[in-house]
């Protein structure tokens, strides 16, 4: 995929952001820019910030921004409401999708679609419209017709959630696609189905932003750039051979001196706080 | 006695005003109504020093201290147009109107299929009298407590005069006969067609023979000035099913007793309940599962959405008695508060005397899970609309077991324009994102 540089402005930049959940500070000045066509990965160990970072982009609840900004397409995002952010394109894969009992997947899809093409000014489309279109999207994503009567996520294996969460997405179409660490917990056959539906939905005018905490999915959704967050800050960026130095070496190389502990064997996991 | 005695005296002279009346009525019915009202003058309502445990946390002092009329029936009646409005469910099926506890011959109607079997009490007393005294006070027993005590002595139907100064007191009474492999469905409807205040004392008295089965639907809708006690008492004879879904809406205080027995091997109870609260209503659920023969199945079901200042108590007891072996028996209460102030209190119970019998029971209460709005709302959806979604997917559980889909229909959206202020103001995101 061609990096883009056609469009001037990122649609997503992050620029000194420190975000704080209760007394505790996540994001200390972490600095982030995304352009359209772009595929971005951010990976880190355990307690860096990532679900954080995507979190509050998507505009959780819960934590507090105490300095720097968000901006989606030019404007600030920090006043704005989830549902504000989603019906502008912003779209966040949940690393642990919620069950939602007594409301039915086909239903939910059908009431959220609803609401965004309201928003772009698109034409509502019919129950038998919408319908085909999931089926075919259902489709690609080897996902079990009987799961859209079901309620959302309700009794779905973990891998089911998260090709749910990817089958939203491609339902919902936005701009800026986040993704939580949609790998974890996948067999790699499930990895590759929800690799196929990224990369079907990967194009020009999309941005795709890949939180890890493996470099194993990078083998099938190849990044333009990798980011390294390390303690609420991006240590590193690079491209996709980073993600590759990475796996063979771990977090720990790139952690600050002044914080790596001597000593501590050099794993992936890195360590956990 | 602290129960004020005017509200006492009240009662002892309607229920001496009434004995001319009576004279028609049979003798045994006379006996019956008779120690139905000893009762009630003995023990009076459970306030004070009498209330004890199963009144723990409902007050029935208002009731007590307030005078209520007898009522009489208004010169009011509906037309088919304004049952259709307000009872938009019942297509095909008989139809029994009453107000104010008197029959409207109006918009009643009774279906062919039914002529045998539908009919006004006291046209059953009359026509049917051996029936009627083989059943009636046989499953409520007129001494059971003070709503069945009033409402045995009380309960009739008849002619019509008009006028309401004081606050009427109506005594529903229904008793259905369900014969062995008969299968009966019943939806009784309870509104208020005007704003004040009145006291409803209903009692329905279900027998069920063997291999029968009873669909009972029971939709409570008074103003929410009105008070409700109330008590339903189904008795499972050998194979039979009772299923029930009690939707509760109104009504300021409310107490329903929903007491069933299982009397007959093999008995099959399915008592589901939705009540949706608000203001400052008092609901107080009290449902008992008396398991008295082996091979019986419970299970209960009940959700509540609480609004406002409202209080629901629920007290779910499921006994086995010895020799009651096999039973296996459910029971689960759930309860989302909308409000902070709003409250719930579950008091479910096992008593168990029997051997190789299954039970267990749940409950919860909280409020509508955070993470769930925002992930709804991360997907496009303005809080009301999140809000919405999230309460008819917990009302749900409970309406899909309808299967009268223009009942279902029409609870639906009743459930939803009670709550429709719901969802307007989310503090803690604006706090967030500050």
């Amino acid at each position: 995929m061609a990096r883009s540089t056609n469009h001037t402005r990122p649609v997503l930049e992050v620029h000194n952001l420190h975000v704080s959940v209760g007394d505790n500070e996540i994001l200390k000045g972490m600095d982030l820019s995304v352009k359209l066509g772009e595929v971005h990965a951010v990976m880190g160990p355990n307690g860096s910030g990532k679900s954080t970072f995507t979190n509050v982009v998507a505009g959780r609840p819960g934590y507090t921004i105490t300095r720097g900004d968000i901006l989606y397409e030019g404007q600030s995002v920090l006043g704005m409401f989830p549902d504000e952010r989603a019906r502008k394109g912003i779209f966040l894969a949940l690393q642990y999708p919620v069950e939602l009992p007594g409301i039915r997947n086909r239903e939910f899809l059908r009431t959220a679609l609803e609401a965004l093409r309201a928003a772009r000014g698109e034409t509502k489309l019919s129950v038998r419209e919408f319908n085909t279109m999931l089926e075919a999207k259902a489709k690609e994503m080897d996902f079990d017709p009987d799961l859209m009567k079901r309620n959302v996520n309700e009794g779905f294996s973990g891998g089911e959630k998260k090709r749910n969460e990817i089958l939203q997405m491609t339902v919902l179409d936005p701009r800026l696609a986040l993704l939580d660490e949609t790998d974890s917990g996948l067999d790699i056959d499930a990895l590759k189905v929800v690799a196929r539906g990224v990369n079907e939905f990967r194009g020009p005018e999309k941005a795709i932003v890949l939180v890890t905490h493996y470099q194993r999915i990078l083998n099938y959704i190849k990044p333009d750039y990798v980011h390294v967050l390390i303690d609420g800050r991006i240590v590193r960026s690079g491209g996709s051979d980073l993600a590759q130095e990475l796996e063979a070496q771990g977090y720990e190389w790139l952690r600050e001196p002044a914080e790596a502990t001597t000593g501590e064997s050099v794993g992936a996991t890195g360590r956990s706080s | 006695m602290t129960q004020t005695a005017e509200a006492t005296d009240r009662y002892v002279r309607d229920f001496d005003a009434l004995r001319e009346q009576r004279a028609e009525e049979p003798l045994w019915l006379r006996d019956l109504r008779r120690e139905g009202f000893d009762y009630f003058q003995r023990m009076g309502w459970p306030i004070d020093e009498k209330r004890d445990e199963i009144w723990k946390y409902t007050d029935v002092k208002p009731v007590a201290r307030t005078e209520f009329r007898n009522s009489e029936a208004a010169g009011t009646t509906l037309s088919d147009r304004d049952i259709a409005a307000l009872v938009p469910f019942d297509g095909g099926m008989s139809r029994l109107v009453f107000i104010d506890g008197y029959y409207v011959p109006g918009p009643s109607r009774v279906v062919d299929a039914d002529n045998e079997s539908v009919r006004r009490l006291s046209d059953a007393v009359r026509d049917e009298e051996s029936l009627v005294h083989g059943h009636l006070g046989r499953y409520s027993e007129p001494g059971h407590d003070a709503s069945v005590g009033l409402n045995t002595a009380f309960f009739r139907d008849g002619y019509i005069t008009s006028d309401h100064a004081a606050p009427v007191v109506t005594y529903p009474r229904t008793l259905i006969v369900a014969g062995k492999r008969v299968e009966v469905t019943l939806i009784e409807t309870y509104l208020s067609l005007g704003p004040r205040n009145h006291f409803t004392d209903p009692v329905s008295e279900i027998g069920l023979g063997e291999g029968s089965r009873v669909t009972h639907y029971r939709i409570m809708r008074e103003n929410t000035e009105s008070y409700t006690i109330g008590h339903v008492r189904p008795c499972l004879g050998p194979d039979s099913t009772y299923k029930s879904v009690v939707y509760q809406a109104g009504s300021g205080l409310m107490r329903l007793d929903l007491e069933v027995l299982i009397e007959g091997e093999g008995a099959f109870a399915d008592l589901k309940g939705l009540y949706v609260v608000g203001g400052n209503q008092h609901l107080d659920n009290l449902v008992s599962i008396d398991h008295a023969r082996p091979h019986g199945t419970s299970r209960l079901y009940y959700k509540g959405i609480l609004d406002g200042k409202s209080r629901a108590v629920f007290g779910g007891t499921v006994y086995v008695r010895p020799g009651a072996d096999k039973t296996d028996a459910y029971q689960e209460d759930k309860n989302l508060l909308l409000s902070a102030e709003a409250e719930a209190d579950s008091k479910p119970s096992l008593e168990i005397y029997a051997d190789d019998v299954k039970c267990g029971h749940g409950a919860t209460a909280g409020a509508v899970a955070e993470e769930a709005i925002f992930y709804l709302r991360s997907r496009g959806l303005d809080e009301q609309t999140a809000m919405r979604l999230l309460i008819q997917g917990f009302a749900s559980e409970i309406l899909d077991g309808i299967k009268i889909e223009s009942l279902r229909a029409h609870l639906e959206q009743v459930t939803m324009t009670a709550l429709a202020g719901v969802g307007a103001t989310d503090p803690s995101l604006q706090e967030a994102s500050a």
